[in-house]
């Protein structure tokens, strides 16, 4: 048992710095996992996890800490349901060999995007695929700066911001591909 | 600076996170390059729609909880408590981490009432959450529940056997509405929690532990109780064998 176990502070500490972040976890959980249940057990894995774990935290900020777990605790979900087919544009590598950006596309001069209510966006943001949606959640949801994200995520910094780039790049093509279609 | 560069960097100059020299270059870049500058103003607009919308989720109340009756309670001054409490949750997340998903399906009824026994023992630790009527008198405690409850919970002053009444609560079990009586030993608290059941056979008291917490359940009469504590299983094991005897003499004599 590790010795730190029976310091009441500990626990008490722990509560103040995490529970704080309930929605946020919750929140990332919602968009990785992309099911209310399995992002509630994740969740609740995930501060677990990171209560046993507290005394390894060296701060400053918590926030990155804890998706880190949460990312891993997801991680172990997505290998749980790799035995199910994965449809082809949930496959990271495929979509990482897309340019972002081709020469001769036509213009989108002057395109203002039609309002849409939240559960339409959300719909558009679940269909991005896994490491897209990851960096595009934590930088325009959770408000990570790029520094953050890398920690979390465990990437470099370039890696991050090719993520967000093409992770915007599709989702204002979906969007924009979506209003071009007759209702 | 090339279109491919520009297009990687004006996410990062719309996140503001560039610094001065490469947000200048990115600028001129845009100011001769009508696409670029076209993509820079749609992925602000795009920025803006996004930071008008509500695309946060908010946790459940019920998992909100689970986390927070599955943590140690600091206010526990049990260093015993807290040690076993300890114990428990690294046990359960091991067993978590076998597979996320079967631990909430194998849960049965008997897991889920206790677990919610627990959660009900940790609510009323908290400041003010105690006691509904608090009184050392049977006579004022056993009242208070007619006309609350269907069957009032029996109120028995344990005090002469080292179990002090501290008052009675409601609370909420299985979405039922419940009889807690209070009890103290030292400083630790007692929760007897007390349902009307259809079965009128005598079940033998078991205990099982959960987040550091005994809890004792057994079931006489019509009722089922459950008591619930930080105290170590053989103290109350003795609360239960006091009560029960107490009420035997109630009934009989």
């Amino acid at each position: 048992m590790p010795p730190a176990s029976d310091d009441p502070d500990r626990s008490r500490r722990f509560r103040e710095a995490a529970l704080p972040l309930l929605d946020d976890v919750y929140t990332l959980a919602r968009y990785l996992l992309r099911d209310a249940e399995d992002a509630e057990d994740a969740v609740q894995e995930c501060y677990l996890r990171a209560f046993r774990h507290f005394d390894g935290f060296r701060g400053p900020d918590i926030k990155p800490w804890l998706f880190a777990i949460l990312r891993n605790v997801c991680n172990a979900e997505y290998a749980r349901r790799a035995t199910r087919p994965v449809a082809i544009e949930d496959t990271p590598e495929a979509a990482e060999q897309v340019p972002l950006w081709r020469e001769g596309e036509a213009s989108p001069e002057a395109e203002v995007l039609r309002g849409r209510d939240a559960t339409a966006i959300r719909k558009l943001i679940e269909a991005l695929a896994e490491p897209f949606r990851e960096a595009f959640v934590l930088r325009e949801i959770n408000n990570l700066s790029y520094r953050d994200i890398a920690d979390a995520v465990g990437a470099p910094l370039g890696t991050v911001m090719s993520r967000l780039a093409r992770a915007r790049a599709m989702l204002r093509a979906a969007w924009t591909a979506e209003e071009e279609q007759p209702r | 600076m090339t279109c491919d560069e520009a297009r990687l960097l004006l996410h990062a100059l719309i996140d503001g996170e560039l610094d001065a020299g490469h947000a200048r270059e990115v600028e001129a870049h845009v100011a001769t390059c009508a696409a670029c500058a076209a993509e820079l103003a749609a992925q602000r607009e795009m920025k803006r729609v996004l930071a008008g919308t509500s695309l946060r989720y908010t946790a459940p109340a019920g998992l909100r909880m689970r986390i927070e009756a599955s943590l140690p309670q600091s206010k526990q001054p049990s260093r015993r408590a807290v040690l076993r409490g300890f114990a428990m949750g690294s046990a359960v997340s091991a067993l978590a981490a076998t597979g996320l998903v079967a631990i909430v399906l194998r849960q049965d009824d008997q897991q889920r009432i206790l677990s919610e026994v627990v959660s009900a023992h940790l609510r009323s630790l908290q400041a003010g959450h105690l006691t509904d009527v608090l009184s050392t008198d049977q006579h004022t405690v056993k009242p208070w529940f007619n006309g609350k409850l269907d069957v009032a919970p029996p109120v028995i002053d344990l005090t002469a056997q080292g179990f002090t009444l501290v008052g009675g609560r409601l609370d909420y079990i299985d979405a039922r509405a419940i009889g807690a009586v209070v009890y103290r030993r030292r400083q630790h608290v007692i929760n007897l929690f007390v349902a009307q059941t259809t079965s009128a056979e005598h079940r033998a008291p078991t205990t099982q532990t959960m987040q550091g917490f005994n809890c004792r359940r057994w079931g006489n009469r019509g009722l089922n109780f459950w008591a619930v504590s930080d105290l170590g299983a053989d103290e109350l094991a003795e609360f239960v064998d006091k009560f029960e005897t107490a009420m035997k003499g109630n009934t009989e004599g």
